[in-house]
């Protein structure tokens, strides 16, 4: 967590992420399509994905949200993983989302926090599960706007069971997280 | 799925037979509990080792099995040649941190029954008072699953513990009050004993209720506690313990549990997240067991947070699905009441030792000497983690 980690992150993120443009296809280089790390010059920690979870954020940088699915049998499946855990199937394709969710649940972090969450707490967390998969469930943010701060919902305003639908923020570590809107703001 | 399930049913009984009552707990051992202790974990650990041994009235010698979990950072190696333990022909180390308590105690069971080591020591050692928290490591854990949740704040345990919390209460009109109720009997049983950190500090209500937040709708007090200390037990086979210096307290059944489709304590991804690892391991260990959940005289549940008390009482079988807040109400927790629970105070108010302090406390009750007696104790449910891979023991006297 030195300020000498911090800058040589986010210069990584930054070659990644000019060298790889929007890839055609993310799954067919999922090493490359998006490599987040440590945290940004916000002091907010970018996501570090895995070869799994690479294409997932590669879409999202395209304002698309996808997910893992069996090729075979159809299943969506979340966290994204080598094979199907209902047919065995290593053959998959990331089918798009249309968005929309509702708010399964929420919780509101106080400190001790890491620095740049503790400026911004109390902030939330919500966990929604999507419209067209729904026990697939993504952890994030709910905001005003896609760059918004992490606490520019009042907390009075979030409630379980409220509809919601994705926006996309490039994080400072050059990746772009999922954030989550109100449908009836 | 289901075909695998029967099968494996079918066979169980007759594994975990050969388990029950074979082995028993002959010692325990424990070091002071504080915030910050001066000593090692590796001293801490030997001391606690030490006292275990002699408690059960065994050379260090005769060691020869040795158990632990991770996030241990005193090796076996370390400390069997710190005591002097003679040739060590089992050791084994349990995943998922606090999951790991209950089956250190099992894999030893299964050993010493098995012929595999006569002697076995199990323990844990922790600085977690003066020490890191573990959560403030981010960047090692990011390009793990926690790329899927620390990013977005989600980055402590209380914090993926609230959010399934808040799903709980939404889901089951769960209150604050009944997390309260959970807090207040580990609190009281603190109270009576004189080794819990927590022995001079009653908690009120209002104490409760006013509290600071750590993660809504979880408080200061629905958190367990940062300590420093250590502790260990001695498995020996039944026969063996028969001769030794205490009472032996029998391994009557034990379990491991990880589900289907379970992940890690961010356990957000199944069909049914609010059905933990403890729905498994009860599974099993009620299987082997020659009596049930309404037979246990007294339970020591693992309570790093208040909510996972509620939540095992319905995976364990005290109570239905969503019923387990309601079953904290008219002092079901307190001595004399249904189901006396953390009789030492527990990790919220005895020490947070990732709950090894349960399995000893468990033994003491079963022994007859708890600081918070159940009159008559001869079962006890001991668990370890809920929401992590987990494991647990029913112990007899
Ligand atoms: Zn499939």
């Amino acid at each position: 967590m030195t300020q000498t980690d911090t800058t040589a992150d986010a210069t990584t993120g930054a070659t990644t992420d000019t060298t790889t443009g929007t890839p055609a296809d993310p799954t067919a280089d999922p090493t490359t399509a998006a490599s987040g790390g440590g945290e940004g010059s916000d002091g907010l920690l970018a996501p570090v994905p895995d070869e799994d979870g690479s294409p997932f954020f590669a879409y999202a940088a395209r304002g698309e949200l996808r997910v893992q699915c069996c090729a075979d049998c159809g299943e969506p499946r979340f966290p994204p993983r080598p094979c199907c855990p209902h047919c065995q199937s290593f053959d998959c394709l990331w089918k798009r989302m249309s968005g929309r969710g509702r708010i399964w649940s929420y919780v509101l972090p106080h400190p001790p926090l890491l620095p740049a969450y503790a400026e911004q707490a109390p902030y939330n967390v919500v966990l929604v599960e999507l419209a067209d998969a729904p026990r697939i469930r993504l952890v994030g943010n709910l905001v005003a706007t896609a760059d918004a701060a992490l606490n520019s919902v009042p907390p009075e305003r979030i409630r379980i069971g409220a509809p919601v639908k994705a926006a996309f923020h490039a994080t400072d570590g050059r990746l772009t997280v999922v954030r989550w809107l109100l449908e009836r703001p | 799925m289901g075909a695998t399930r029967s099968t494996a049913g079918a066979t169980g009984p007759t594994a975990g037979a050969a388990l029950k009552d074979a082995t028993a707990i002959a010692g325990i051992g424990q070091t002071p509990f504080a915030k910050r202790l001066p000593e090692s974990e590796k001293t801490l650990a030997c001391r606690a080792i030490l006292a275990a041994l002699d408690d059960a009235g065994i050379a260090p010698s005769e060691v020869d099995a040795f158990a632990s979990y991770t996030m241990e950072e005193t090796d076996e190696v370390e400390v069997a040649k710190a005591i002097g333990a003679g040739e060590v022909t089992f050791f084994s180390k349990v995943g998922y941190g606090g999951g790991g308590s209950c089956a250190t105690v099992a894999h030893l069971a299964a050993a010493v029954a098995t012929g595999q080591a006569s002697v076995g020591v199990a323990w844990r050692s922790r600085k977690r008072g003066s020490g890191p928290r573990p959560w403030t490591n981010t960047r090692a854990q990011l390009p793990t699953p926690a790329q899927w949740t620390r990013p977005y704040g989600l980055l402590r345990p209380a914090d993926e513990i609230g959010l399934l919390a808040r799903r709980y209460m939404h889901e089951y009109g769960a209150t604050r009050d009944h997390f309260f109720n959970v807090a207040l009997a580990c609190r009281n049983r603190a109270n009576q004993n004189p080794a819990a950190i927590m022995y001079d500090r009653p908690l009120t209500r209002e104490m409760y209720m006013t509290a600071r937040w750590i993660s809504e709708p979880l408080c200061l007090f629905d958190n367990c506690l940062e300590t420093d200390g250590a502790l260990a037990c001695v498995v020996v086979s039944a026969e063996r313990a028969r001769d030794c210096r205490q009472r032996p307290v029998y391994v009557h059944s034990a379990a491991q549990g990880l589900p289907a489709q379970h992940h890690g304590m961010v356990n957000y991804w199944n069909d049914d997240p609010l059905t933990g690892p403890s729905w498994t391991a009860a599974r099993r260990l009620w299987e082997t067991a020659d009596f049930g959940p309404q037979d246990v005289d007294v339970a020591q549940i693992y309570d790093a947070f208040t909510p996972l008390i509620p939540l095992s009482l319905e995976g364990y079988g005290f109570c239905a699905r969503g019923e387990g807040a309601a079953f904290t109400e008219g002092g079901a927790l307190e001595i004399g009441g249904r189901l006396p629970l953390n009789t030492g105070g527990g990790g919220l108010s005895e020490a947070y030792v990732h709950g090894f302090n349960l399995i000893t406390e468990g033994v003491r009750q079963l022994r007859g000497t708890g600081t918070a007696q159940v009159p008559g104790a001869t079962t006890c449910l001991v668990t370890a983690g809920e929401g992590v891979p987990t494991s647990a023991l029913l112990l007899r006297s």
